[in-house]
């Protein structure tokens, strides 16, 4: 780092104490971090994590040249070393430029090709391959047939999250399972704000936008529990606007629901109503029952009956 | 019936924060502070100097300097805001909730994007561009030189607007860019989002005016022979940047008036009901907002050119591709601006195409970095001050360009979007390109505007704080990022965080150091400025035209025009022995000091201030005076004067002693 | 380098031999590297001022796409077929076209440095402008009375929008162009005032043709279903 021609003399005369972090930092940096994001627990993350090693390999390329160029070249051609040659005048070279030009121009082109193709298959709108269910984490493929995908509807609310499963007929605050090996098709939507839902285990964020709504598809491959919380600041309770996300068995996943039937609650408009109101830290909450067409009419915002939206005040 | 509230609006005393004590605290020794400058400016009797020769002056030289005094006022302010957060994220575990409840930090990360872009970078830029163009080229002023003090007090008026929110009132708890719904009228009712929309408004006119006036002075008031490619490099970026800024800023001027509206008519632009769509303001603020963040590096860019190939002892290698290189940017960067919300479900192929049109940037970019590799090469450089912090951008900034790049393939962003690996990408590239050619620019120049150079021991060391420190400030926030951390947050659950925050506070704390170092350089240079003294007016055996001035420069900059026949005009003059003129003066014409500048704007700021607070009668009659100002001052036409040729002699010849 | 001043040397030679003699000390005792006479750069005002107007021409653009977006969001409310008096438009059109007319007669007067001729079209001018505005108040204040304000909608929020900010250029331009006789009348056609007039004429043209595009893109386009 910085390392310029005086660097390393500069470098010399600099107390230990500051020497030694210099050296050790960045070693130290990167030993026993658990980087997520390039050790996901889903298909989708997963490609997404691999594309970050392989544009950043492609990037190296020209980093690694150009850096060692700086440095090679300030400490050559310093006024110092009368030795090295001295062309005051020299300030062309087609070829030169050539090279300069095209090589970045290739890496961009591979690096493009890799885009396009891979922002196709990794869009969020589209439904699971059959190659990504059950593949690269538990190396075991399922045929699509076999597998049913479940459906969540998430709305992001002033500062909570609404889980609806439409198929199972549950809601859930704050608390979000899946079945492992199971594409999971997410319908997104919030109440007021715009926030960003955001499972780094499992796949990439998409905005969640009142009025709107945005799809997910992902898949997850292993059992655990991860974090899932809202990537865009959303104001007063944004930093624990937090929810655990489970990846469970198959029979992990039906006590998991039973447990939301088990609470005898229903969420009804009133009920949603209620929970549109501002609150922080909200614990988990079950819901047995929602009222039909729930989160259809909360994207068309007609939860109230009249299309204006109930004015919630914020502080 | 006009009652009280027509002229006090929502002003009133509670909207002092008597309660906070960080606030009631800094209020005092910004108070202390206050008293003591303008005592110490009562005492000397500095009044009438300040008011005639730097407040009303036209003079692009005056203008330049006090925009640069600006950004880095402003950049202690924003820095400041900086350690707050870094001291509030390494601390706020588990049940500690840190010194900064979540009212407070969110107004203090929204402070520092707003001043650190808009009151920091851009002042430097600008003040850059305005001091040296114009001795560039060979000219005498600006286009526009009453414009040009216009444009300044604008931008001082805005920065002033957003530090009275400190003590008046509260700043906008958004972000900087301030996304409705949240910022509309129902999200954010307070005065935040209003003082960010007036103070920005207020400094986007004077920066807008700037960019016109830059261009028209670029273009007409060459010396004659400076064709195009004849123009130094840093005065071919700082033409493509104001083009940027004509064609950026309005759109900046337009959305911000449409949330207003949003928030003062009750209109529906960006609401959630009524057929609003907050989407169009993402759009269009990132239309401005990509292009804005070119209008600081490009500068940047024409500062490490020049400093290269002045330091270097060469010709900039490849001239033409430079130039290419600049404009292809400044074309480019115009067809990359939903690369900043991949993330909002634009479909595949929309994303794809505009992250394919980022990554296109970077060839030109890259070619750039090649060209100042290759004018190293053979060259015979010296490590002073400004080619240090030039070798220190060549290798920091192009790993943020890198992670750049990455951000730019839509999966990839899908999962570092909004994350500190985001945040740790654009501080690389500010800090590594806009700041660190700034300071490059800095102290490359100061000799040819005080008259001595900066002191080298101070310099080096406040280079080594922020280069060492950038590193530890910002790499943890990279692995961060990797870790799934997204931005913005003012408290954590995960422990195993806590070491990469405490790490990036102890490079804040590096930076700091690195900031005061800086400050004790001033203090020491001007202490020993005899010591440093330039006489020459060329301490650097500089290429280009402005080090054929004295330092500093006389107020008409050349006694007589120059005539252009080459590149590097000053080398090629030296080379062919060119000897300064010791006679034949003749008279010069220049244009008037004029108030009107200054008062214009100071009622645009309380006209703003005015709207802020909804003193709706204030607001109005504000308005009307900066009318019938502006038409006042139309009406005097009296705006030039001519300096006698035996002036001219007397100053020349001063010089030659 | 070295060639470069080779090059320039022949030239001068060459120069040398077709000029006649007396000249020639002339262009030997010039100097290279400065200009010994007065210099007046070129004038920037009127390309600053163009410069400006297309900044002015990008804000309109704005609005022009938040319309694109926004103008079929009726949410419920009156579209613009039950709302617009499209014969009431064309006079408001007539107004402003002619005012160009108009104002085109003054800088006719004006190169011809006839001030009573140039007063009076600037007049007439200024009177069709006033006449605009006046229709278009009217227009908006029967659109508030019948609930259609720019509250009731997004469609209606960017029609305000954007026809309001066109009438606020407007009436800016009537303030000027007021301005403009007071200076004309005490100071005559002077070059500095010349400058100003042709200014205000691009300013105007060019809300002219904004104009255009408003009645195009929000008026006829607005009234088809």
């Amino acid at each position: 780092m910085g390392a310029a021609a005086p660097t390393v003399a500069a470098m010399s005369r600099l107390p230990k104490f500051v020497r030694l972090p210099l050296v050790l930092g960045p070693t130290a940096l990167f030993a026993g971090c658990n980087t997520i994001l390039l050790h996901p627990a889903g298909a989708v993350a997963s490609e997404q994590g691999h594309l970050i090693v392989v544009a950043t390999l492609l990037m190296l390329l020209v980093i690694i040249p150009v850096i060692a160029l700086t440095v090679l070249f300030a400490w050559r051609y310093r006024k110092s070393n009368t030795r090295a040659t001295y062309t005051p005048d020299w300030d062309h070279s087609t070829q030169l430029e050539l090279v300069i030009w095209a090589a970045p121009l290739l890496i961009i082109i591979a690096l493009g090709a890799v885009t396009w193709i891979s922002t196709h298959t990794l869009d969020p709108y589209r439904p699971l391959h059959r190659g990504t269910v059950g593949s690269k984490i538990s190396g075991d493929v399922k045929s699509l047939t076999d597998v049913k995908p479940i459906t969540v509807e998430v709305v992001a609310l002033d500062w909570k999250w609404l889980f609806i499963y439409p198929d199972q007929g549950i809601a859930v605050v704050n608390d979000l399972a899946a079945p492992v090996d199971v594409p999971i098709t997410f319908k997104i939507t919030a109440s007021s704000v715009m926030n960003s839902f955001f499972i780094p285990a499992l796949a990439g964020q998409i905005y969640a936008m009142p009025g709107m709504q945005t799809e997910l598809h992902a898949v997850i491959n292993r059992s655990g529990d991860f974090d899932g919380f809202s990537a865009n600041y959303s104001g007063a309770g944004f930093s624990d606007m937090r929810f655990k996300f489970h990846g469970l068995s198959a029979a992990g996943f039906d006590s998991w629901v039973q447990s939301a039937k088990a609470s005898g609650q229903s969420l009804d408009r009133e009920g949603y109503l209620q929970l549109e109101q501002p609150s922080q830290r909200d614990p988990v909450r079950r819901y047995a029952s929602v009222a039909p067409d729930l989160f259809d009419s909360i994207v068309e915002r007609t939860v109230t009956g009249n299309n204006v939206a109930p004015a919630a005040t914020r502080d | 019936m006009i009652d009280s509230s027509w002229v006090l609006g929502r002003l009133s005393w509670d909207a002092i924060p008597f309660q906070e004590p960080i606030l009631l605290w800094t209020f005092v020794a910004v108070a202390c502070g206050g008293v003591g400058v303008l005592g110490a400016i009562t005492y000397f009797r500095l009044w009438s100097v300040l008011w005639r020769d730097w407040v009303t002056s036209i003079d692009h030289k005056k203008i330049g300097i006090m925009y640069i005094v600006l950004g880095l006022v402003m950049l202690l302010r924003g820095f400041a805001d900086a350690v707050m957060m870094r001291l509030q994220q390494s601390m706020a575990f588990g049940g500690s909730l840190g010194f900064l409840p979540p009212h407070h930090y969110d107004q203090v990360f929204t402070a520092h994007g707003v001043i650190m872009i808009f009151f920091v970078a851009m002042p430097l830029v600008t003040g850059l561009m305005n001091y040296v163009v114009p001795l560039q080229i060979g000219a005498r002023d600006v286009a526009f030189p009453f414009l040009n003090n216009f444009s300044f007090w604008m931008t001082t008026f805005g920065a002033g607007l957003v530090m009275i929110s400190l003590f008046v009132g509260e700043f906008a708890r958004t972000g900087w860019l301030a996304y409705p719904p949240l910022s509309g009228i129902a999200a954010s009712p307070d005065v935040g989002v209003d003082y960010y929309i007036w103070s920005l408004q207020i400094a986007g006119v004077g920066t807008l005016l700037s960019g016109i006036n830059l261009i028209a002075t670029i273009i007409k008031m060459r010396a004659p022979g400076m064709s195009l490619m004849k123009m130094p490099v840093f005065t071919w970026t700082a033409l493509c940047t104001n083009v940027l800024i004509v064609a950026a800023f309005p759109v900046l001027t337009a959305v911000l008036a449409l949330l207003s509206l949003d928030r003062y008519v009750g209109t529906s632009f960006f609401t959630n009901d009524l057929g609003g769509n907050a989407m169009m303001y993402v759009n269009l603020i990132w239309i401005w907002g990509h292009p804005e963040v070119y209008i600081l590096v490009l500068p940047a860019f024409g500062v490490f050119s020049e400093v290269v190939s002045t330091f270097s002892g060469k010709r900039l290698f490849g001239y033409a591709s430079m130039v290419y290189a600049t404009v292809v940017i400044t074309i480019l960067s115009y067809l990359v601006w939903l690369h900043h919300f991949f993330t909002m479900g634009s479909g595949a192929s929309v994303n794809s195409f505009f992250g394919i049109t980022t990554m296109i940037i970077s060839i030109p970019t890259g070619a750039k970095m090649f060209n100042w590799l290759f004018t190293m090469y053979r060259g015979r450089i010296r490590f002073e001050l400004p080619m240090l912090w030039t070798l220190g951008f060549m290798i920091t900034f192009v790993i943020g360009g890198m992670t750049g790049v990455l951000l730019a393939v839509p999966p990839a962003d899908f999962v570092l979007h909004n994350s500190l690996f985001l945040v740790a990408h654009f501080h690389n590239v500010i800090i590594g390109g806009v700041l660190f050619g700034m300071l490059a620019g800095i102290t490359y120049w100061f000799p040819k505007a005080f008259g001595y150079r900066l002191d080298p021991f101070w310099g080096k060391l406040s280079f080594w704080f922020w280069q060492i420190g950038f590193f530890f400030a910002f790499m943890p926030l990279y692995v961060l990022g990797l870790m799934g951390v997204t931005r913005r947050l003012s408290h954590f659950e995960d422990p195993s965080l806590q070491i990469w925050f405490q790490i990036a506070a102890f490079g804040a704390a590096l930076i700091a150091l690195g900031i005061l170092s800086f400050i004790v350089q001033l203090v020491v240079s001007y202490v020993r400025r005899e010591a440093l003294r330039d006489l020459t007016g060329d301490p650097w055996d500089g290429r280009t035209l402005e080090w054929s001035t004295s330092s500093p420069p006389p107020a008409y900059n050349f006694a007589f025009t120059p005539r252009v026949h080459d590149n590097d005009t000053w080398a090629d003059m030296k080379r062919n022995n060119y000897r300064r003129p010791q006679e034949g003066f003749i008279r010069i014409h220049m244009p008037k000091n004029t108030g009107a500048g200054f008062v214009i704007a100071a009622l645009c700021a309380a006209c703003g201030f005015a709207l802020i607070w909804h003193m709706w009668l204030p607001a109005a009659v504000f308005f009307v005076a900066v009318l019938a100002a502006t038409i006042i001052h139309t009406f005097n036409y009296d705006r030039e004067f001519y300096v006698p040729a035996d002036q001219v002699a007397q100053v020349e010849r001063a010089r030659t002693r | 380098m070295s060639e470069v001043i080779e090059r320039m040397s022949s030239a001068n030679a060459a120069r040398l031999h077709a000029v006649p003699a007396g000249a020639v000390e002339a262009l030997v005792e010039r100097p290279r590297y400065y200009l010994t006479e007065e210099h007046h750069p070129q004038n920037g005002t009127l390309l600053g001022f163009w410069i400006y107007l297309m900044s002015d021409c990008l804000v309109f653009a704005c609005l022009f796409a938040m319309y694109g977006v926004l103008g079929r969001n009726y949410a419920g409310g009156p579209t613009g077929a039950e709302l617009f008096d499209l014969p009431l438009v064309a006079v408001n059109t007539s107004l402003l076209l002619l005012s160009s007319i108009t104002y085109g007669f003054a800088m006719l007067e004006m190169q011809r440095k006839r001030l009573p001729g140039t007063l009076a079209w600037l007049v007439i001018t200024g009177l069709f402008g006033a006449g605009f505005i006046g229709v278009e108040l009217h227009e908006f204040a029967h659109l508030i009375h019948e609930g259609a304000g720019p509250q009731r909608s997004a469609f209606l929020s960017s029609f305000f929008a954007l026809v309001g900010t066109h009438g606020l250029h407007v009436t800016f331009g009537i303030v000027w162009l007021a301005t403009l006789l007071v200076q004309l009348g005490r100071r005559g056609i002077t070059a500095a005032n010349q400058r100003r007039l042709m200014c205000l004429s691009m300013f105007w043209h060019f809300l002219d043709v904004v104009w255009i595009g408003v009645f195009t893109f929000v008026y006829l386009m607005g009234v088809l279903p």
